[in-house]
């Protein structure tokens, strides 16, 4: 059980092309020094699934600004307005989706499920295309799992076996994405023995993670 | 009244509707101001979609802590007995019908209770964020708004831009009253003394229903 790795490590596994999940919410949450350094390295034509696409010279804004991404699935890219015009010129594809909706795709990439059932969406463009199912007189849109090759999450504390605990409002997306992708690096604060984590304050189980990454303090 | 009065005006009146108890989600700009209103002594829960219900107010100078924003992220603090959760728990409580009411602004509302909030077509497409959840999952829906652009009709007979959802809202409130939307049509609840039905009537494209018991605006 050796999960811990070095940055350079961590991302020497992102190639081009891949697709990769990015936890936080307007860069609150994001695995901030991993970004830094795919910044630098330049690692291109991924697709990105992220809840935004945060500031310009913040978090993941930063990958959009460095014209990483071929394809951003996200709820919201108004905070960042590299994205707004990658998207206008063609340069990126975006795919809008609802909060909600994103957050329980993920969930069902991770939890095995084939799609989830949500009225999030109905009556709206987000229905195009989709299949439609009506239950006990209520319309829900079919949407399906979304699973990546990579994900990056932040966490605040890690014990050597990958269990992660989160601080304040950095939780949002990163336990999810933790379930549903093939490699998860999570980038933390600190690492301790394992033993140290009270399990019963452990939100995300070390099973799901498969590299750690000290980031040192935010 | 000039926009500062107009915003607080409104965030008054749409702060008198909670009670004791009511989950609460405010969306971004005006509906956050709601927050500086709330009713004394009431236990308001206010829900941030990025994952936690017990929202205070914006820390003091210094004190800034970047990981606990609010969903503008904006720096806020937590209060005693406020939870941090992921984001799909998050939207359990959203869709899942467990928030009392949302309030956000709106460009475009109609008298079938549509809304549209999230795009313009070829000028701003941010995104709906948790917007459509929100507004599909809250058991009451209250759009607070100034009651015109710059005199061009918001709450019309069918909202022209793409749709937040179909079929949602309840309550519309803007410094010219309080009106509800009903299966019949937008109802002029409550109008602000200052103007008059017929001023109301000119700035909104629906036809309002004035009903016999309509009362004075008060906040």
């Amino acid at each position: 059980m050796h999960k811990q790795i070095t940055m350079e490590q961590a991302v020497d596994m992102v190639k081009d092309g891949m697709t990769i999940m990015v936890g936080g919410f307007l860069g609150c949450g994001n695995p901030h020094r991993i970004i830094d350094k795919l910044v630098e390295k330049g690692v291109k034509d991924l697709t990105l699934i992220c809840n935004d696409t945060s500031f310009p010279e913040f978090g993941v804004g930063k990958m959009v600004v460095n014209k990483q991404f071929k394809k951003i699935m996200a709820s919201h890219v108004g905070t960042n307005p590299e994205t707004g015009r990658q998207m206008n010129e063609k340069e990126t594809e975006v795919i809008l989706i609802p909060q909600g909706t994103l957050a329980e795709q993920v969930r069902a990439g991770g939890a095995g499920l084939g799609g989830i059932l949500t009225p999030t969406g109905v009556g709206t463009v987000v229905e195009e295309g989709k299949q439609k199912i009506e239950l006990d007189g209520i319309e829900y849109l079919l949407e399906r799992p979304l699973k990546a090759d990579i994900a990056i999450i932040a966490a605040q504390t890690a014990d050597k076996f990958g269990n992660l605990v989160y601080f304040g409002a950095t939780r949002n997306f990163n336990h999810l994405m933790a379930t549903a992708a093939e490699i998860v690096i999570a980038e933390v604060e600190e690492i301790v023995e394992v033993g140290e984590l009270d399990p019963n304050h452990v939100v995300t189980p070390g099973i799901f993670v498969t590299h750690l990454v000290n980031g040192g303090a935010n | 009244m000039d926009k500062n009065m107009i915003k607080e005006f409104i965030a008054k009146r749409v702060a008198k509707m909670l009670k004791d108890g009511d989950v609460v989600n405010l969306g971004i700009g005006m509906p956050t101001l709601v927050a500086n209103y709330l009713p004394e002594g009431a236990n308001i829960f206010l829900q941030s979609e990025n994952g936690f219900i017990g929202v205070g107010p914006a820390p003091e100078q210094g004190n800034e802590n970047m990981n606990i924003v609010n969903a503008g992220g904006q720096c806020v603090t937590i209060l005693p007995g406020g939870v941090f959760f992921d984001s799909a728990t998050s939207f359990s409580i959203i869709r899942g019908g467990h928030v009392d009411m949302t309030v956000l602004g709106a460009l475009q509302v109609d008298e079938k209770g549509n809304l549209a909030n999230w795009m313009i077509p070829g000028k701003m497409v941010p995104g709906m964020g948790g917007a459509m959840d929100l507004v599909t999952g809250a058991k009451k829906v209250t759009i607070a708004m100034e009651h015109t652009a710059k005199g061009a009709h918001k709450i019309l007979k069918q909202c022209t831009l793409p749709l937040t959802a179909a079929h949602q809202v309840d309550y519309i409130v803007t410094e010219m009253g309080f009106m509800e939307v009903t299966k019949e049509g937008i109802v002029l609840r409550e109008i602000n003394p200052e103007f008059t039905v017929e001023e109301v009537q000119a700035a909104t494209e629906a036809t309002l229903i004035i009903p016999e018991d309509m009362v004075q605006m008060e906040v």
